[in-house]
């Protein structure tokens, strides 16, 4: 592979291909410093909208449940996704392991309204059964998004396993430890990569879930793509565009950490090598 | 690891100044009088919680310094409020039916809540708890849906508007018929909502909003789809603030309170009541039968009619309230305005209840509607799915045969080719 053949027409390709995906997240930036709520002209440069976001009570509530949310249903998912995913490599009997792959492909092939009336459904109903007033709240909420979270673990855990080669396990049991501690000593430090993408993404995907969190939220619990979404009969005011703004930032600089942890992490690898 | 632990050091410091921000953002004034205080104070609600669902920015949230209604509430009383929004009465309905919900106030509209009270799914309220209900201006109360004022109280109310621009409109508008005028094609805001455009269309024909005889609905339809070809409309709900005050479009519909707070944005804009009528409607406080908590239910609607918080709503709503303390304030801003509170408006008519059979109807029509498909019979619509889905089978199953036959092909050949190697 010739590097340097990069040539002109690929490098605005490539422009071409950032630009169509940034471009409205920078206008969105752009027009939440604007000083009136108006999305066509810019008047004059203000953050009165980044202020007013801090004192619009009910965003700031929606932003702290989406992001509880988040952060919890990614560890659980995470977890649960780490133990099936080792679970699942372990299994000789090669037809249930076809069946239990399937059926954890299923919430992710499944369309998102269908996952989401379907739980509805299983809430109100278990709830009448056990005589709960309250059947949807931040409970049904949670289960939801770690049932669509955990196959996206699975499947980013899975091939790291793959990758690893059971022997060090082995010859760590044979030297005499405890099988829990050299699967935390050995096989952790391999997977860590693969965990890591796993939370990064169930968490990602809890954030901006809207329709199963629309059907399975109750009066107790609203998360931000629900709030915004009510906001159609009057307008979205800018203060939402200093809140994704502000999303998008700190997404991008734990991005950016992430990455240069990972290419030193790499870097320290092939300097020892 | 130490630009890592640069990284994280800077992140906390952004996160704890904007802790900081939050925590001296909040400099309270005192809204209330002592009498006020004490009433909620002694309500004994401390402790417990109040599921209030609500449209979507619909009270006032402590923006541009106005009062933070649901906070204040919190800190006089002592409950918790769980406010949580709607963006359309039907979802509302959606969420009540489907149960496992508990909320406590709901703020239907008009014609959602006769359908509620003929589903017994209101409960009465207690006016004992409601004093706040003796300020309801007398024209607010005993409404048509509700006419013995048991189960619902007034919040606000308000009218759909024709608004226009006057820099690209040169005549004089008095009627709903120039949104088919195709010199403004490309220029026209219709509701993104079936009721309210329907509503249009009806009124141009002369007919009753509430007709259940469905040969008038679909020649509605048949209109809303002659306006589809003759001006192109694009259909809005909120992005009508920001276009029309743009100036790029000629002609809006939307709701009197909000031609308001467009025109403080671009003064060009005018608004006008079309004579052959408009739609009312009224959004009111209720109380589901789930709620678990109908003493802060009821604690609540009483506050929200506190002359104050009722004022802060109305500032920040701009629709017109019940109230009568701030029906005669003249510091409100929409004191006077001949678009929130009309003297007489042309041919007024308010939204019931429809039976299924019409909704299912106004469903469909609406879609074929939007989608541009005037044949608004169903058979034909079915005859055409139907052969577009047998042609995609069809296609899929030639394409499928084609690939295994090729494969087979390749297979035969290339046995044929080992003999040869060998």
């Amino acid at each position: 592979m010739n590097n340097t053949k990069l040539s002109f027409s690929s490098k605005i390709y490539i422009a071409l291909i950032i630009f169509f995906l940034y471009a409205p997240i920078v206008v969105m930036a752009l027009f939440s410093f604007n000083s009136t709520p108006s999305t066509y002209i810019f008047s004059e440069f203000s953050t009165k909208w980044w202020s007013e976001m801090l004192h619009n009570s009910a965003a700031m509530q929606a932003l702290k449940s989406t992001i509880l949310l988040a952060v919890v249903s990614a560890v659980v998912s995470t977890v649960m996704g780490t133990l099936a995913a080792v679970g699942i490599y372990n299994y000789t009997n090669k037809r249930l392991k076809s069946v239990v792959m399937s059926v954890t492909n299923i919430p992710m092939m499944n369309p998102e309204i269908v996952t989401g009336i379907s739980m509805m459904l299983l809430f109100v109903f278990s709830a009448h059964l056990l005589n709960k007033a309250n059947a949807l709240n931040f409970w049904s909420l949670l289960i939801a998004h770690v049932t669509f979270c955990l196959p996206y673990v699975i499947l980013n855990v899975l091939p790291k396993l793959r990758q690893f080669d059971i022997n060090i396990y082995e010859a760590a049991v044979d030297l005499g430890c405890k099988p829990v501690n050299a699967f935390f000593k050995v096989v952790m430090p391999n997977i860590t990569s693969g965990i890591i993408t796993g939370l990064v993404m169930s968490f990602t995907l809890s954030l901006d879930d809207f329709i199963i969190s629309y059907f399975t939220s109750g009066p107790s619990f609203q998360t931000l793509p629900i709030y915004i979404f009510s906001l159609t009969k009057k307008r979205v005011k800018p203060d939402m565009y200093a809140l994704s703004t502000l999303m998008f930032v700190v997404i991008l600089v734990l991005l950016i950490l992430l990455n240069v942890a990972q290419n030193k992490a790499q870097k320290g690898k092939s300097e020892k090598k | 690891m130490r630009v890592l632990k640069k990284s994280f050091i800077f992140l906390l410091c952004l996160i704890l100044t904007f802790g900081c921000f939050v925590l001296t953002a909040g400099a309270e004034d005192e809204y209330f009088t002592d009498e006020q205080i004490e009433y909620y104070k002694n309500l004994g609600l401390q402790g417990t919680s109040v599921n209030v669902y609500n449209w979507g920015d619909y009270i006032s949230d402590g923006s541009d310094g106005s009062m933070d209604v649901v906070s204040e509430f919190e800190r006089l009383t002592g409950a918790n409020v769980n406010y949580t929004n709607f963006e359309s009465n039907e979802n509302m309905y959606s969420k009540l039916v489907g149960g496992g919900v508990s909320y406590d106030v709901i703020t239907p509209s008009d014609y959602m809540i006769q359908r509620l009270i003929d589903e017994n799914m209101l409960l009465e309220i207690n006016w004992d708890n409601v004093p706040n209900e003796a300020l309801i201006a007398d024209e607010y109360k005993n409404l048509f849906f509700d006419p013995e004022q048991k189960y619902s109280l007034c919040f606000n109310s308000c009218s759909t508007v024709l608004i226009y621009n006057t820099a690209l409109v040169d005549e004089e508008v008095t009627s709903w018929e120039v949104l088919w005028d195709e010199q403004y094609r490309d220029k026209v805001l219709m509701f993104n909502n079936s009721r309210d455009a329907f509503a249009i269309a009806q009124a141009v024909l002369g007919q009753d909003f509430n007709t259940t005889d469905e040969q008038d609905w679909i020649e509605a339809a048949e209109l809303l789809a002659e306006q589809k070809d003759a001006v192109n409309p694009v259909y809005v709900m909120d992005e009508v603030f920001n276009l029309m005050e743009s100036g790029e479009y000629a002609f809006a519909t939307y709701y009197a309170g909000d031609y308001e707070l467009m025109v403080e944005n671009n003064e060009d804009l005018d608004y006008c009541f079309p004579e052959e009528g408009v739609n009312i409607f009224y959004d009111a406080f209720c109380i589901p039968t789930c709620a678990q908590n109908k003493a802060g239910a009821e604690a609540f609607i009483n506050f929200m009619h506190e002359p104050q918080v009722a004022f802060e709503n109305t500032e920040y709503i701009y629709y017109a309230c019940p109230n009568t303390e701030v029906m005669e304030d003249e510091e409100s801003s929409v004191y006077g305005s001949e678009a929130v509170y009309p003297e007489e408006l042309p041919n007024p008519q308010y939204f019931e209840n429809l039976p299924q059979n019409i909704l299912e109807l106004q469903a469909t029509l609406w879609t074929s509607v939007k989608s541009g498909n005037l044949s608004v019979k169903s058979a034909k619509m079915n005859e055409r799915i139907y052969i577009e889905f047998s042609v995609l089978i069809g296609i899929t199953v030639i394409g499928v045969g084609a690939k295994l036959i090729s494969d087979k092909r390749k297979s035969k050949f290339e046995d044929l080719s080992d003999l040869y190697v060998k």
